[in-house]
């Protein structure tokens, strides 16, 4: 059967990483392409790096960065931030990118998911979602969590799979950042809607957190950002851990 | 010299990347006179088998690939490895290159387990059936990453290795004569995935 994967996050922010970075025995902490290296030679089941550039010439250097991460780690690599056009997807995958995420771009333009699934396949789309209790819904934020679109999140990502999205990143914006667990309540209502991989994002804060995300149905990876980059969670002693739970893991 | 064979189908760019980690020396060519005087063959491919065929037969390669895939070290990868067999029933029936006996069928009909979901995207394990040079650094059990919804029946003569999923043992290596096929991306399989490209180089 699969295996459950363990996904480190990298943020990248003109070129460097920019999100919790606190690596040891690094020489250069905030390189993307040297911490690349660590996550495949630690384990890391797949990598997700999100460009979270504002201006164009940040783009380019990020476009450069992928190039030579992509050159380098022989594991599935997912790519997100800032798409917005089927241009955007090409541009990411011919720099080596395996899969796409899309998140504000597909709000702004609901049709990019069908377009971008028809030409490179829904299992090239991954529709990343920010998410927050409102007024007792799971409401769709849109900008890095700022804006709140109205939209009811589950609504949204049942409409996404339809049109073809292949994965779906649920962040929840309601656990991100306080290390308490993942957000299971959020996770559990989404699995009951959709039968694509979900990627549970926000709220690792201990390996304990890992084995109770992957005892509910329909979750097939963990992602997580500074907890990896700090070795607050080491991926090698987390993946032997779930797997004495009798979680399936490749190690 | 490693030729990898363009016919605008996939991303060559992780392949080619993890042949130089390597140090196997590549191109990526459709050039008749490369692909003739290349140690070694691999046919990639990404997307549906109809529109693949099609495409790798415009380049009127066919032949040629045919008569070197007798001769020298042939590899095809993901949908390189389907267009092997005889023939394909995605979206409709196609002949493939019948260089390995079998058929390419939809994964989603042998699912015992239906709740599975379909593309089969991910790692799983490999279970190893016949001992080969190509999976001579391969351990028993080790993860390849694979992407696909069809896959390769009815070839158990030519299944080196099989990967179980909802119940339906998934082709995943197959081989006759000087021809080899991984269902799953050695390119995106770690360190399990580049010890298989080394081995293929070393055939």
């Amino acid at each position: 059967m699969l295996a459950k994967r363990i996904v480190p996050c990298l943020d990248v922010k003109d070129g460097r990483v920019v999100k919790g970075v606190n690596f040891e025995g690094l020489k250069d902490m905030a390189d993307p392409v040297e911490m690349a290296h660590f996550y495949n030679d630690s384990g890391a089941d797949e990598l997700v790096f999100y460009d979270i550039t504002a201006s164009a010439e940040g783009r380019q250097l990020f476009t450069d960065v992928l190039r030579r991460v992509a050159s380098e780690i022989f594991i599935p690599l997912t790519v997100g931030g800032g798409i917005r056009t089927l241009d955007d997807f090409d541009r990411v995958l011919k720099c080596g990118a395996d899969k796409v995420s899309v998140n504000s771009g597909a709000i702004a333009d609901p049709s990019l998911i069908a377009a971008a699934a028809k030409k490179y396949g829904d299992q090239c789309v991954v529709l990343s979602m920010d998410v927050k209790r409102v007024e007792g819904q799971f409401r769709l934020f849109a900008k890095g969590g700022r804006e709140d679109t109205g939209i009811d999140a589950m609504d949204w990502a049942v409409r996404g799979v339809a049109n073809g999205a292949g994965e779906i990143v649920l962040n929840s914006i309601d656990t991100d950042g306080v290390k308490g667990g993942f957000d299971l309540e959020m996770l559990d209502a989404l699995a009951a809607l959709v039968d694509v991989p979900i990627v549970a994002s926000g709220g690792a804060g201990k390996k304990e957190d890992f084995a109770e995300l992957f005892c509910h149905r329909g979750m097939d990876a963990g992602l997580a950002a500074s907890i990896f980059h700090t070795r607050q969670v080491d991926i090698k002693d987390l993946k032997r851990y779930l797997r004495a739970q009798g979680v399936e893991m490749r190690l | 010299m490693t030729a990898i064979v363009d016919y605008g189908v996939g991303n060559l760019f992780s392949l080619s990347s993890s042949l130089r980690a390597l140090g196997v020396e590549s191109t990526v060519t459709a050039d008749p006179a490369v692909l003739r005087a290349a140690d070694r063959i691999i046919l990639p491919g990404v997307g549906a088998f109809g529109d693949a065929m099609d495409k790798l037969r415009q380049t009127g390669l066919v032949p040629l690939l045919l008569e070197e895939a007798e001769r020298k070290p042939f590899l095809g990868i993901c949908l390189g490895m389907q267009l092997l067999f005889d023939k394909s029933l995605e979206y409709g029936a196609h002949e493939g290159l019948s260089l390995v006996p079998g058929e390419v069928v939809s994964l989603r009909e042998d699912l015992t387990d239906q709740t599975v979901k379909v593309p089969h995207m991910g790692w799983n394990s490999l279970h190893i059936l016949r001992e080969d040079p190509l999976l001579r650094y391969v351990d028993e059990g080790a993860y390849v990453y694979y992407v696909h919804s069809f896959y390769g029946r009815n070839c158990a003569e030519s299944t080196l290795a099989v990967s179980d999923y909802g119940g339906a043992a998934v082709t995943g290596v197959v081989r006759r004569g000087s021809v080899w096929g991984t269902q799953f991306h050695p390119e995106k399989s770690g360190e399990t995935g580049l010890s298989i490209l080394k081995a293929f180089a070393e055939l």
